[in-house]
């Protein structure tokens, strides 16, 4: 029993609705939201060495003992994923300050960033898969709001068919959970992995564990990612930095929970199966990466093709293939919201998302040229920056497991990467100045800041990374051992 | 019973899918309602149909059918409620915008 564990919830939830009641003080929203991050951070942080030091923490909601209520749990790898959000998010939320606009604000922008910071901490922590459901429709459906907030044409089209995908894809989840509560009877994680366990996983089982990938990939754009270049390239700077950042990741970080969790005893067929999905997410994702001149495209394709690399971790299932995925999942979701902020400042200086109409902003930019040479480097994987431990760690793994031909596609698709983020810096920055400061239709004057916290922090993560390493590693064991789990979960009591 | 429930909730599925890949903007949102009301007839039928009290304790009968499932299903409903209200309007502005509520001429141009 620790309440800490659902403080990440309650927070943001909380300062949310307060925001509601004040919608015409923007300065007070400001200032509460940043507060309320920085204290789900805070708790966050704790939590990380609560979890070190005395073993995963949970909750049972109300006192009724699992299975019998919604458990909420705190591991290494949900804590760890959950101080990466915060960071994030805080850099999203203060860079929203000065581009999102009067309009956007009046209506209910900040409350719904915070909305969604609920979901997503939601189903970081949920131990219950239908109160992962309800957390991804919570996250799911701030998102829609964030998505079409401001109305504008391109807007509209785009975000109909990403809710389009995202309700059918909860249709399909809703069926999966039926499926599974016909053949176990029960909903808590735990009590499902035991229950699996005693029964064996057979091809009943098997399948429904497919209908759960199918579910988690279309939300994490894996192999089923038609709906991701349109959606992301709608919405304003900020919000499609955390919508990159943090949706995907989160039915990433379902699809190793389940997969970890419940359903790990057929990984000759689950587990090759998400390699698969990987290797070609990887392939598609690249060629889409090189094939587009429209700054926004290249980074959402980019989003997919990080995706393919961290599930190969998990498909190889090793000790080194998931401690590579979790050290390359905590690294992408900073890298990605870092480079989506630098594009978006880009577009709004030039006005264009085109490559071909501008070049030589180095001139007039170059705190913003080098920052985005850093963390182009760090996307693809150069040594000193955090991309690289992950991608080392999740190539030793498929090579472990021998699964060479992913490790391949992993080290191929990474040139890829580098040559369409560097297509934007040499294109973009370097060449002619074609601009001058007085034709600019923006300002780097202060979006800068945020943009600067997260470089340090990418070149830290780089850098630190033996720091974080017992931590990392105190996850992975996590994910290798379901009994830790379930044992946290159920402590003394019996099992029925 | 399971199985006549079973067959019901597959045409629910099936005249859902239909409907979902046609081209108007309405008969989408129609085929989201179908698909949500078999997905939430499934979760019925898969906790079984087996004969007992409504779940309410003052009945005193030997046993009551499942509550677990029927209060899922009451979530999912309010969630779709939601969702679906929400598509809603988002559909009424599309056209208004767009002037249009033909998906295909919704695909947008590279020149915008």
């Amino acid at each position: 029993m620790n309440n800490l564990v659902i403080l990440p919830i309650i927070i943001p939830f909380i300062s949310g609705m307060i925001m509601v009641v004040f919608r015409k003080n923007i300065t007070l929203q400001k200032w509460l939201g940043v507060i309320a991050l920085l204290s789900t951070g805070f708790v966050a942080m704790m939590l990380m060495h609560q979890i070190k030091s005395e073993g995963i923490q949970s909750i049972q909601v109300g006192g009724w003992q699992a299975p019998f209520g919604i458990t909420v749990v705190a591991d290494m790898f949900a804590a760890l994923l959950l101080v990466a959000a915060f960071l994030v998010a805080l850099a999203c939320f203060v860079y929203s300050f000065f581009t999102i606009g009067n309009d956007k604000e009046k209506h209910y922008y900040y409350p719904f960033f915070l909305f969604l910071m609920t979901g997503v901490n939601g189903s970081f922590l949920t131990g219950d898969m239908f109160n992962l459901f309800v957390f991804f429709e919570v996250m799911l459906i701030s998102s829609y709001v964030l998505i079409t907030l401001g109305g504008s044409k391109g807007q509209l089209r785009e975000s109909f068919k990403y809710v389009l995908i995202n309700v059918i894809s909860s249709f399909l989840f809703l069926v999966a959970l039926a499926y599974l509560y016909g053949v176990t009877g029960t909903l808590n994680m735990a009590h499902l992995s035991l229950r699996v366990a005693e029964a064996g996983q057979d091809g009943l089982l098997t399948t429904i564990a497919i209908l759960f990938l199918i579910v988690f990939s279309l939300k994490a754009a894996l192999l089923l990612f038609f709906w991701l270049p349109g959606s992301y390239s709608a919405p304003p700077t900020a919000v499609a930095a955390i919508f990159s950042a943090l949706l995907t990741k989160v039915g990433i970080y379902a699809i190793f929970r389940v997969f970890t969790l419940i359903f790990y005893h057929e990984p000759q067929i689950t587990h090759v199966l998400i390699g698969i999905m990987g290797a070609l997410t990887m392939i598609l994702g690249a060629i889409g990466a090189i094939a587009y001149w429209d700054i926004r495209k290249i980074l959402a394709y980019n989003v997919i093709v990080s995706v393919g690399l961290i599930v190969a971790g998990l498909a190889a299932f090793t000790y080194s293939g998931l401690l590579g995925s979790i050290y390359y999942l905590i690294h992408d979701i900073i890298i990605k919201g870092l480079i989506f902020l630098i594009g978006g400042t880009v577009i709004a200086l030039t006005g264009t998302a085109k490559l071909k109409e501008f070049s030589g902003l180095i001139r007039n930019h170059p705190y913003l040229g080098w920052m985005f040479f850093i963390s182009a480097l760090s996307l693809a994987g150069i040594p000193p920056l955090s991309g690289f431990v992950g991608k080392i760690f999740i190539t030793r793994g498929t090579f472990e497991a021998e699964l060479f031909w992913l490790g391949a596609i992993g080290f191929m698709t990474s040139l890829m990467v580098l040559y369409s983020v560097m297509k934007i810096f040499m294109n973009g920055f370097w060449g002619e100045t074609n601009m001058s400061i007085e034709m600019e239709k923006g300002s780097t004057k202060r979006v800068i800041l945020p943009i600067a916290f997260l470089t340090v922090l990418t070149i830290a993560l780089g850098f630190g990374a033996e720091g974080i390493h017992d931590y990392v590693s105190i996850a992975v064991e996590g994910l290798l051992d379901p009994s830790i789990y379930i044992e946290a979960v159920f402590g003394n009591n019996p099992i029925p | 019973m399971e199985i006549l429930m079973s067959i019901t909730v597959g045409v629910f599925f099936m005249v859902g899918t239909y409907l979902l890949l046609s081209k108007s903007l309405l008969k989408v949102i129609v085929s989201l309602i179908l698909l949500s009301h078999g997905a939430h007839l499934l979760l019925l039928t898969m906790a079984g149909l087996q004969r007992g009290a409504s779940p309410l304790l003052s009945l005193e009968a030997d046993s009551y059918t499942d509550p677990l499932p029927q209060a899922l299903i009451l979530t999912a409903i309010v969630i779709s409620f939601g969702v679906t209200s929400f598509l809603l309007v988002l559909a009424y502005r599309t056209y208004k915008e767009h002037k249009t509520d033909d998906l295909e001429q919704l695909r947008g141009s590279a020149d915008e």
